[in-house]
């Protein structure tokens, strides 16, 4: 079991133990339940922890708009959820793909649905300068990658995620399905061995056929300040239509947590030791993205 | 040991309410209030009265405020006068003129007297700017990757970086230096409450920025610690907790009307020009991505944190102007 473990002079206020929502309790009477929450919403009498997640909007509104696509479209099955930690501060890392970070989604209702924990993202700063997705993207929970973010959420015993591939990995070319990219610059394992936390690698099957990118409108990208503008077999083609991810099957595996609390928190600053473990996670998800894909077979069952 | 205390900027609220405090100390001996105009209170118009504080109008900007200090053994200095918008009258120049050079004046006349062992400065959050870029809390300690360019945060990085200088020239002055969110509370007139009070608010479209603030009360109780203790060092002071923009505007119970940002800096501009409100660019930003301090140093230096959260400040704001969000009770109170 992890122990988040209090840095000196770092003094972390648990705000994350403020944002209740559960007042309702016993009184089950969905229609007041709902003109309770309506008030609440129209009044302002909510609450937010200090990276902006507003945890009721988050499971009431917008992971019930993900559910029917987790359950019903891509049939996601969640794997090894014992590797979770039940509470404490740990760090998921997931490969990335898909063109669009739908396995974001996708793994956050996995965790908040299947193992009842809260998942906060680390994302690029483009999310964070685009209008509506920075606002989304604060309330359900994430946070801009940076290793002050990183390090407070796991102090305070958050379930942190991060994409260490980044638009190298969801914006890579069809051809390149589920082979990692690089891995950035081992931020990640810093912040893990900083604060003391298991990394929980992790391997999503399923995401790389929603949007098989097949090529790339550069020049359109780079006007719009875009990493990427993909062209699929359906987009721009059939145009908004296009837009509708493949109904592919989909798999989450959570492998087993690699401990960082051996370390000291100094060795966060040894360049060699933080290469070598970054090394060791991509490998092991590298391990579990083959034999997953194996054990799902054809991407869209049961023909293809 | 005399321990007397000069305070500037007395004429105005914040000011005036640390120097009534500090009168009413008696463990404190002279209380010696500045200011560019006279308080309120001593023209009889209202305001904080400021008990047995001697009011001297001096202009920082010129050097008189060394007389002040050979006048009287000063040992506590409380620097309080930072203009955070511009006067209609006088502009953004004079604001800045104000800020700087009076800032720059009072340490120089701090660096020559052989009495003062304790300078507190008040600054504010807004020297961490409001990026996409940044972490979503700031520590003390943190260096943001956009530096304000604009209006009172430019101007309070620039006094930040003059109260350095002093502190490494007098390493034997206490300096504390202390950044503010903004100030919420019944007396608190600033850009940010006149906004909340327009009928319809102005924001940024597709943005909901994290807001901070301090209540009146507890921006006062830190500066008299300040002042009457040593704590050496630079503090972040805000409540707990944060407010969604969004939950401001319907706590206030006001219409929010969301326009795209070149929308809302044109509308900007424009009610700046015709001398509607005090616009600047940093404002824009704060309003698209907000800012939230870290204030876990305060609180281990002082033992102490602050009565009013960020919306328990906010809600007394609003009970003292009679707003209230539609169809609900005053500020947030439980049924």
């Amino acid at each position: 079991m992890s122990v988040p473990r209090e840095e000196d002079g770092a003094k972390v206020v648990p705000i994350s133990a403020a944002p209740s929502y559960s007042r309702d309790g016993e009184d089950a009477d969905p229609v007041a339940e709902v003109l309770a929450f309506l008030r609440r919403r129209l009044t302002g009498d909510y609450e937010v922890d200090e990276f902006g997640y507003d945890p009721e909007l988050t499971d009431k509104v917008l992971l019930e708009l993900l559910r029917p696509v987790y359950r019903h479209w891509f049939r996601v099955e969640a794997m090894e959820l014992k590797n979770v930690p039940e509470e404490g501060g740990a760090l998921v890392v997931a490969n990335h793909a898909g063109t669009l970070p739908v396995d974001a989604l996708m793994m956050q209702v996995a965790l908040h649905d299947e193992a009842g924990r809260a998942l906060r993202l680390l994302g690029a700063d483009l999310v964070y300068r685009l209008p509506f997705l920075s606002h989304l993207a604060r309330k359900t929970g994430h946070t801009l990658a940076c290793p002050e973010d990183a390090g407070r959420l796991l102090r305070k015993g958050e379930l942190v995620g991060v994409f260490p591939e980044g638009f190298k990995g969801v914006g890579k070319p069809f051809s390149e399905r589920y082979k990692l990219q690089r891995f950035g610059r081992g931020g990640f394992v810093a912040a893990a061995i900083r604060a003391g936390v298991p990394i929980v690698p992790t391997a999503i099957v399923g995401s790389e056929e929603i949007y098989p990118k097949i090529g790339d409108l550069k020049p359109l990208a780079r006007l719009l300040g875009l990493p990427y503008l993909p062209v699929t077999p359906f987009f721009p083609l059939l145009g908004p239509l296009g837009l509708v991810p493949l109904p592919s099957k989909w798999l989450i595996e959570f492998g087993e947590r690699i401990r960082t609390d051996e370390y000291d928190p100094g060795a966060a600053d040894d360049p060699m030791l933080v290469f070598n473990l970054t090394d060791h996670v991509r490998e092991v998800i590298q391990q579990m993205l083959d034999q997953l894909g194996l054990r799902r077979g054809h991407a869209f069952p049961p023909f293809l | 040991m005399t321990h007397n205390v000069l305070v500037t900027g007395v004429s105005r609220h914040i000011g005036a309410r640390v120097a009534s405090v500090l009168a009413a100390d008696p463990g404190i001996g002279r209380v010696i209030g500045v200011d560019t105009v006279p308080p309120p209170s001593s023209r009889g118009d209202g305001g904080i009265p400021l008990g047995r504080t001697e009011f001297v109008r001096v202009d920082l900007r010129s050097p008189d405020i060394a007389q002040v200090f050979a006048a009287a053994d000063i040992d506590t200095v409380v620097h309080m006068s930072l203009v955070s918008a511009p006067s209609r009258s006088t502009g953004r120049a004079a604001m800045k003129e104000h800020n700087v050079i009076g800032t720059m004046q009072l340490l120089g006349a701090c660096q020559r007297s052989a009495t003062v062992r304790r300078v507190v400065v008040r600054s504010t959050t807004a020297v961490y700017g409001s990026s996409p870029r940044d972490p979503a809390v700031f520590s003390e300690d943190l260096e943001p990757h956009d530096s304000p360019e604009h209006g009172y945060a430019k101007d309070a990085v620039e006094v930040e970086g003059y109260v350095r200088g002093f502190a490494r020239r007098r390493p034997d002055v206490r300096v504390s230096l202390l950044r503010f969110a903004n100030f919420m509370g019944p007396g608190v007139d600033s850009p940010l409450t006149r906004y909340f009070t327009q009928p319809v608010l102005p924001t940024v479209l597709g943005f909901d920025p994290r807001l901070q603030f301090v209540h009146e009360d507890d921006a006062v109780e830190v500066l008299r610690r300040m002042a009457a203790e040593d704590h050496p060092g630079t503090f972040n002071v805000a409540g707990a907790g944060v407010l969604l923009l969004s939950q401001c505007v319907r706590r206030a119970g006001r219409l929010p009307l969301a326009m795209p940002s070149p929308a809302f800096r044109l509308l900007g501009n424009v009610a700046r020009g015709a001398g509607l409100v005090e616009y600047s660019p940093e404002q824009l930003r704060l309003m698209s991505h907000g800012r939230v301090v870290d204030t876990g140093a305060l609180e281990s230096e002082l033992g102490w944190r602050p009565k009013f959260t960020t919306a328990a400040a906010f809600d007394d704001f609003l009970r003292s102007r009679g707003l209230r969000p539609f169809g609900g009770p005053f500020g947030g109170n439980r049924w």
